[in-house]
Parts: C-alpha cells; sequence; structure tokens
C-alpha cells in the first residue's frame, strides 16, 4: 500500500478572482487576476513554475481542447501544461495533477489552475451540453437542478421524512450560505435571505427552489504548490499542506443496480472514506474544523452531510436545523458562501474551495474568519447524482 | 368453413381530450360555429405521439397474452406516416421486437388504407401465411376553425389476423368498388385536407358507392340478417346508407363522435373492435370504408374475446377531458410557442451509434447476467453489479412488458420541453434492472417514490434542422 500524499506537497500561494458575473471579462482576464494574486502571495517569479495544470470543464477558450488557455493567457516560459476535465471535480482535478507532480519529484513547482467563463452563452444557466452518442437515445432530457433534485424526493422517502422538514432544512442551507457571503468580498452573490423567502421561492425542479440552486459564475482560482521544505527554504512559516486528494467516479452502480436508492451520493462516501484514511482521520466529525463541499444544490449538500461523516443516518435534516453546520457552528460548511452564493465557475469551482480553506487556515479570512481552525476538507461532486465524479480533499496547517 | 379471420384485436387513443365547445369558444369569432353544435371531446396526440407511437400503443394492445415470435407480416395504414421514405411499419416492427425475417408494407394514399390492409392480409394468410397483424393510426392536422379541426380525433386500432380456432370473428367475404371520387384530398405536400360539400359526399359517394359494395360482400345473405354495420364517416350519413342497403337502423354502430372523433385510416378498425367488444357467437357484422371508393367486409363473431387488453373501451375511459386549445395547437404543430434559446440545440441522431444500439433503444431491450442474474439497462460488456462484473455474460431481456416502481423524480420547469413540467426520474423494473427516464402523461402532484409505471413507445427528440425525429420509452403512472 502506498504512503500517500499526505504533507509531501505544500500550497505556496493562492488567488482567485472575483465570482460573479463578469460581462466585462474574458477567461483571460480571470486567469491573470486569479494569477497574479497567487503569485504575490507565493513570492516567486513566474519562470519558476514548471509545470501548469488547466482545469476548464465547458469553454474552449477558441484553442480547442488543449492547455493551450492557460501557458497563452499567462504567457508561461512553454512549460508543459496539461488541460483536465472531470465535470465539476476539474479544479480538484487539476490540483491532483500538480501535487502528484511534485509529490513524485517530477518538478519543484507547479501550478494548478481551475477557470470557467460561463456568462458568454447570452442566456441563463449553463452552457448547453456537448450532444452524445448514444446516451442521447435514452437517457432523459435533464437539468442539473431536475438531475439533484431526485435526491430529495428519494432522501425523504429513505428516511421516511415529511418533504416539508426536508424543504425547511435545505431553506436553512441556503439561508446559512447567504448569511456568509455577505462577509465574502470575492462571492457573487452578497445578500440576506430569509427562510420563508427561500420556501416561497418559485419552484425550478421540485423540490428545488431558486434559493436552492447555486449561482451560474465566471471566475477563475489557481494554487502553486511545492514541497514543503522549497517552501520553508522561501520563507514560509505557518503552511498549508495537502494531508489527502481523493477521487471516486461512479462505475454505473447507482444509473444501473438496485442497490442504489437514489437518496445519497455512492461516490462521496467512498472518495471521503479514502481522503479520511491517507488523512489518517478516525473521526471526521470531531476533527475537521471547516468544510466547502459541492453545494450545487441545497439538497446535495444536505445529503452529504450524512455522505462525508459528520450527521449520522438520516439526521442530516436535524442537524442543519441545529445550526450545527453554520459558521458559528461545530463543523462550519461553506464559510465562503459556497458554490450557493461564492458561485460556480464549473473548471474553478475545486480550486476556490481550496482557497477559502488556505485563507481560514491562515488566519486571512477576514469578518468571517473562524477560531484557528487547523484541518479543512472540500468536496466536490461532477455530473449528476446518478453518474459522478466526487472529491474530497483534506488541507492542514503546520505552523512554523 | 371461413377458418380465417381476426384473432385478436387492440386500439389505442391519446389521454388528451379537448371538449369541443373549447375550440368553439377559441374559434366562433372566424368560424361561426356556436357552441351549441360542440358536443363531446376529440382526442389528440401528447406532443410526443403520433400515428408511429399510437400505432405501437394499439399492437400492444392488440397482442396482450400472447407470444409474438409467429406474426409472419406487419401492415402500417396511416394517411400520416411520420415518414416518407423509411419504413415506418419497420419502426412498429423494432418497437414490437417482432422477428427479423418479418414482411412489413406501410399503406397509405386515401382513407381505405386500413380496411385496404385488413383484405390484404386476410388473403396473405388464406394463402397459407403465418398470422398477420394490421395496425392503422392516424394523426390528422387541422387548419384552426376549420369543421375538421372539431371532426377529427387521432387515435389507432390494430387487428391480428390468422386462422384456427381462437378466432373472434371469421371472415366471411368482401368486396371493393374504386372510384376516383374526391370528396377531400390532400396534396403531397399539404399538413391540411380541402374538403367539398357534405350534400353531395352524401349522394354522390355514399348513398352511390357503399350499398353497391356492401351488396356485392352479402352475395347471398339477406340484408336484413345483419346485425352490426359499421361505416366509416358521419353517423348521418351511416343511417341512410343502412337505410339504402335494407340492412335495420339498430344495426348502425355508434362513430364515436362525441367521444374520440373521427380517427381517420383507424376509424373502421376502431369500430369495428368496439362491435367485436359486445358481439355474440354467430352475429354478422359489415365494414364498409369509404374514400375513393369502398371496401365492404362480411365478417361473422365467434363469440370467443377479440380483446386481452384494454380494447376499445378501455381506449375511451383513458381519457382526460381538457379545454386547452392552445395547447392542442401546439400540439399539433399549429402555433409555435417560444421554447427559448435552449430549446435551440441541435438534435442530429448519431445515426451509427443509433444502429448498434436499435434493439437497445427501440424495442427497449436490457442485458441479463447469466452468471449473476441481474438485469440492466442497457446492456453492457461488463455487469453493473458491484459484486459481479464479469465480461460478456448478458443476454438480451425485453422491458417494455414490464412494470416498474418508481425510485426518484423530478417535476423540472427549466428543462426544454414542450410540455411543462419535464417529469423523469429513476425507475426500478419489476424483476430487476435500473433506468434513468422520462415521463409522460405525467400530471405535476401526480408522481410519488414507489408508484407503480409502465412504459409506453414515445417521440423523444425531434431533429428540427433535418426534420427526423426519435423515438424511446416513457415512463406512465398505471391507472386502473
Amino acid at each position: 500500500m502506498a504512503a500517500g500524499i499526505k504533507d509531501k506537497v505544500a500550497i505556496l500561494g493562492m488567488g482567485c478572482s472575483r465570482f460573479g458575473e463578469r460581462w466585462d471579462c474574458s477567461a483571460d482576464d480571470l486567469m491573470v487576476e486569479a494569477f497574479t494574486e497567487a503569485l504575490a502571495d507565493a513570492g516567486i517569479e513566474r519562470d519558476r513554475i514548471e509545470a501548469g495544470w488547466l482545469g476548464v470543464f465547458y469553454q474552449e477558450q477558441n484553442v480547442a481542447r488543449s492547455g493551450l488557455p492557460l501557458s497563452m493567457a499567462l504567457r508561461l516560459p512553454n512549460v508543459p501544461v496539461t488541460r483536465v476535465e472531470n465535470l465539476c471535480a476539474t479544479g480538484t482535478e487539476a490540483l491532483r495533477g500538480a501535487v502528484y507532480a511534485v509529490a513524485a519529484g517530477a518538478v519543484d513547482i507547479a501550478l494548478a489552475f481551475g477557470v470557467e467563463k460561463l456568462k458568454d452563452t447570452g442566456f441563463a444557466g449553463l452552457p448547453e451540453r456537448t450532444k452524445g452518442t448514444f446516451d442521447d437515445l435514452w437517457q432523459p432530457g435533464f437539468t442539473p437542478p431536475g438531475a439533484f433534485a431526485q435526491l430529495g424526493a428519494a432522501y425523504a422517502a429513505r428516511h421516511g421524512l415529511p418533504m416539508a422538514d426536508v424543504k425547511r432544512a435545505m431553506a436553512h442551507v441556503s439561508w446559512k450560505s447567504h448569511e456568509n457571503a455577505v462577509l465574502s468580498p470575492k462571492a457573487h452573490l452578497r445578500n440576506r435571505i430569509t427562510i420563508d423567502q427561500a420556501l416561497a421561492a418559485p419552484m425550478v425542479a421540485y423540490p428545488l427552489g431558486l434559493y436552492d440552486c447555486c449561482g451560474v459564475s465566471d471566475g477563475a482560482a489557481c494554487a502553486i504548490v511545492t514541497t514543503p521544505a522549497i517552501a520553508a527554504a522561501l520563507g514560509k512559516r505557518d503552511m498549508v499542506t495537502v494531508k489527502a486528494l481523493a477521487l471516486a467516479p461512479s462505475n454505473g452502480v447507482e444509473m444501473g443496480h438496485a442497490s442504489w436508492d437514489g437518496g445519497y451520493t455512492l461516490t462521496s462516501r467512498i472518495a471521503a472514506q479514502r481522503a479520511y484514511a491517507e488523512a489518517g482521520i478516525a473521526d471526521p466529525a470531531r476533527e475537521i474544523d471547516l468544510m466547502e463541499v459541492h453545494d450545487c444544490f441545497s439538497i446535495t449538500e444536505l445529503v452529504l452531510m450524512e455522505d462525508l461523516g459528520f450527521s449520522a443516518h438520516g439526521r442530516a435534516v436535524h442537524d442543519v436545523l441545529d445550526g450545527r453546520y453554520d459558521r458559528s457552528g461545530a463543523v462550519p460548511c461553506q464559510t465562503d458562501g459556497g458554490l450557493k452564493c461564492f458561485g460556480h465557475p464549473v473548471g474553478a469551482s475545486g480550486l476556490r474551495m481550496a482557497y477559502e480553506i488556505y485563507t481560514q487556515l491562515l488566519g486571512r479570512a477576514g469578518e468571517r474568519q473562524l477560531p484557528s481552525p487547523s484541518l479543512g476538507l472540500t468536496h466536490n461532486l461532477g455530473g449528476i447524482p446518478n453518474r459522478n465524479v466526487a472529491s474530497v480533499s483534506v488541507l492542514g496547517l503546520h505552523r512554523g | 368453413m371461413h377458418d380465417v379471420g381476426i384473432l385478436q384485436f387492440g386500439a389505442y387513443l391519446p389521454r388528451l381530450r379537448l371538449e369541443r365547445s373549447a375550440i368553439a369558444e377559441a374559434t366562433s369569432w372566424a368560424s361561426g360555429l356556436r357552441g351549441g353544435k360542440a358536443q363531446g371531446s376529440r382526442s389528440y396526440c401528447a406532443w410526443d405521439e403520433d400515428s408511429l407511437t399510437m400505432a405501437v400503443e394499439a399492437a400492444r394492445d392488440c397482442l396482450v397474452g400472447r407470444a409474438r415470435d409467429d406474426i409472419a407480416a406487419l401492415a402500417f395504414a396511416s394517411t400520416t406516416h411520420p415518414f416518407a421514405d423509411r419504413s415506418n411499419a419497420g419502426v412498429v416492427a423494432e418497437a414490437l421486437d417482432l422477428v427479423s425475417t418479418l414482411r412489413t408494407s406501410d399503406c397509405s394514399g386515401h382513407q381505405r388504407a386500413g380496411v385496404g390492409a385488413l383484405l390484404d392480409a386476410v388473403r396473405a394468410v388464406r394463402a397459407g401465411d403465418g398470422p398477420a397483424l394490421v395496425v392503422a393510426a392516424d394523426r390528422r392536422a387541422a387548419r384552426p376553425g376549420s369543421e375538421q379541426e372539431s371532426r377529427f380525433g387521432h387515435g389507432a386500432a390494430a387487428m391480428l389476423l390468422g386462422k384456427g380456432p381462437d378466432l373472434a370473428a371469421e371472415w366471411v367475404s368482401d368486396a371493393s368498388l374504386r372510384a376516383d371520387f374526391v370528396d377531400h384530398f390532400r396534396s403531397a405536400a399539404a399538413e391540411h385536407d380541402y374538403a367539398y360539400e357534405e350534400r353531395w359526399i352524401r349522394d354522390e359517394g355514399y348513398l352511390a358507392l357503399m350499398p353497391r359494395a356492401i351488396s356485392a360482400a352479402l352475395g347471398s345473405i339477406a340484408p336484413a340478417a345483419v346485425q352490426h354495420l359499421v361505416v366509416q364517416g358521419p353517423q348521418r350519413f351511416a343511417a341512410a346508407v343502412a337505410k339504402a342497403s335494407g340492412i335495420a337502423a339498430a344495426a348502425v354502430t355508434g362513430d364515436l363522435h362525441a367521444d374520440c372523433g373521427d380517427t381517420g385510416v383507424a376509424h373502421p378498425l376502431l369500430l369495428l373492435g368496439s362491435v367485436l367488444e359486445r358481439a355474440r357467437a354467430g352475429e354478422l357484422i359489415v365494414v364498409a370504408s369509404f374514400g375513393q371508393g369502398c371496401d365492404a367486409i362480411v365478417l361473422r363473431a365467434t363469440g370467443q374475446a377479440a380483446i386481452k387488453g384494454r380494447g376499445c373501451a378501455g381506449a375511451l375511459a383513458s381519457g382526460v377531458s381538457n379545454r386547452e386549445y392552445v395547447r392542442f395547437l401546439s400540439n399539433g404543430g399549429e402555433v409555435e410557442i417560444d421554447w427559448g434559446m435552449r430549446a435551440e440545440r441541435d438534435n442530429r441522431t448519431a445515426q451509427p451509434a443509433a444502429w448498434r444500439r436499435h434493439r437497445d433503444v427501440t424495442a427497449f431491450v436490457g442485458g441479463r447476467c447469466n452468471k449473476c442474474d441481474t438485469v440492466q439497462f442497457p446492456l453492457a460488456r461488463a455487469c453493473v453489479n458491484p459484486a459481479c462484473r464479469e465480461f460478456d455474460t448478458q443476454t438480451p431481456e425485453p422491458l417494455a412488458e414490464k412494470s416498474g416502481r418508481i425510485k426518484s423524480f423530478t417535476e423540472d420547469w427549466l428543462a426544454v420541453t414542450r410540455s411543462p413540467p419535464h417529469v423523469y426520474g429513476n425507475v426500478e423494473i419489476e424483476g430487476g434492472g435500473n433506468v434513468f427516464i422520462e415521463f409522460t402523461d405525467t400530471r405535476p402532484g401526480e408522481s410519488s417514490v414507489g408508484l407503480p409505471v409502465r412504459f409506453v413507445f414515445r417521440i423523444k427528440d425531434f431533429d428540427r434542422v433535418r426534420g427526423f425525429h426519435r423515438y424511446f420509452w416513457k415512463a406512465v403512472p398505471v391507472r386502473n
């Protein structure tokens, strides 16, 4: 059994653009915005970067599916750039590539980038999916809210809960993220909402109302990673290291086997167990101080509290309503507003989550700063509950 | 001995029924039609139905309780086949998963096409062929405000013809007359019919031609011995034809105008089906179809049941009346609702992939692992059971006739559909198999986890750029 990557790689610097409807910005602009912040944070020259991983899901940025957009936007010195895409886990996949390269000793300093320019289509919602061949002949013409809404009916049935109770917990999830986003300067949606507003919102896909759905945003986020030794040599004292990076794609069970009842996300459970093993975490609910999970829809976050081991079976509704995941709760979740309010530029989201954990661990989170957290988790769920890629990362603080 | 005839019958009418008074209400300012004349309802297709999907459903109803592998021929009669050059009967046969050696034919061109297909089928059976399936379906369009808009209905009927002791009706005789009598026409490029004066059609068409054909078919049989007369046409014409033919007025079969309207090519078969539901052993039935001439058939009921499924009565009972005239126009393509930019998505079909998996998709056939017995859709090289995952162990497993149970669902108001909300979800199939599938004919609030569903054959997607569309199966709640 390989030892894994725990503490083999440190984050030297991170950057994140402001998220939102950035009508006046191209993907290049967003990348430069995030990169200049990360470079200043890392305190290195651009040419120290030896390799890059670019996560983009939807947009081709005019140069087809390649590493070129990153190399060209940042005018990198012709170092290798690999484009990765793994649905909504794309940003975390880019980080995994860069971290593994450093952990392998192939390079000293690597760049992980995620960017998405979603608001150039001229219509609301996500861009149109690329047409498939066989799947399109039979799979429903679904939307993301419709696909994730399935969790609502199935979760309620799985635990014998009235939908009204589940809806109230979902409203609390969204209310909490709006509260956090007010204190999050780079977030897309920084307004407060009330629980009643969320409950009374127009239905998008039953049982998901408007406030149960995350924003569609433009944005970019990046990380410059290296070894702890090089980070120390570059003068870093407090340092955030990677404790675990786990990925679990579906193999078809959810889509085609009776063992899945539709009321949980199977791959999140698998990825979480792998990440906890790699990071040496025995009891995540006690050991992890904060988390950024894939709250593409409120029901997803609700269900994930059980899938990631923070709430007991069937207890997520109770725990959420009890404030356990509020900023003042036992395990704050989405302190920056999450996908819900910070925004969800698909390829950037995994790195945006890491950016918030990094910011909180280093005590730089301003008004929303938690009292001295030391271990944080990020989670992505790319795809739909039926068929997806889950990623879980754990980042920890090492005081120098 | 009349040893050939009708073995089984099936029918299908769309669930949607528009109250004619709603048509009158919307169009009387233009047509002068008043609500008083607008009685009953007419059937009309959901956005995802056409004559081909209705034909499949009628055929399934016809074949309930019976194996399909001995069927030797399939004829699909319609004046509204969705494809002008692609075997429509071939798609129906594929959906029914009939044998690959089947003879298929599309019958079209006039309103007698359905009865004409019966005449051809009975001759083939008499000549020694295996059972022949005839399906007739029409989804005729009508100009808004026209008389046809109120009179027409959409529907389908299917008959299995064969020989042997199980006949529900023996084929006694038939006769045909051809006459290029243009009561109405629709040119090849036109969407709508052009029709002429009713009184002329009655006198010079029906009364001049139909009694001659009926008399020729009856031969030495006395007209007074006929207990049931089916006339393709309005009820008042039928009464006049009965009188002119010497058939008792009481023998005239109701034309279902109040219930569903005139379903075109399917209608004489549908009416015959309604007769078969009640005809007693030995009773004589005459069917007279009309369209540039007349075909007349004489049948004798055996007293054995032709209806193993829902039949005509079931199809009639399946309807839900509504007054949504604009929905009716939209479903028929008479108005183009703005479905938004998302509806512009290109839907070109990857034909090589569609052909490679044609049985999976068109017949809804999955796989059964011969190692762990897990049923799955779609059939794959490796078994989906996490405890098995063996390669190349699956044999085809037909799923279309199985029932299911909703595992999860949504009613999606964002997704592109011509009937919002778009309802879809995960369904667990009886006996194994799970499928993420669209629902249809489902009202908001009707779905729930655990609700039993069955599968129906529907249009999956339109490719408006190329005028193509694809079919697949959808879930509908099981209703009594």
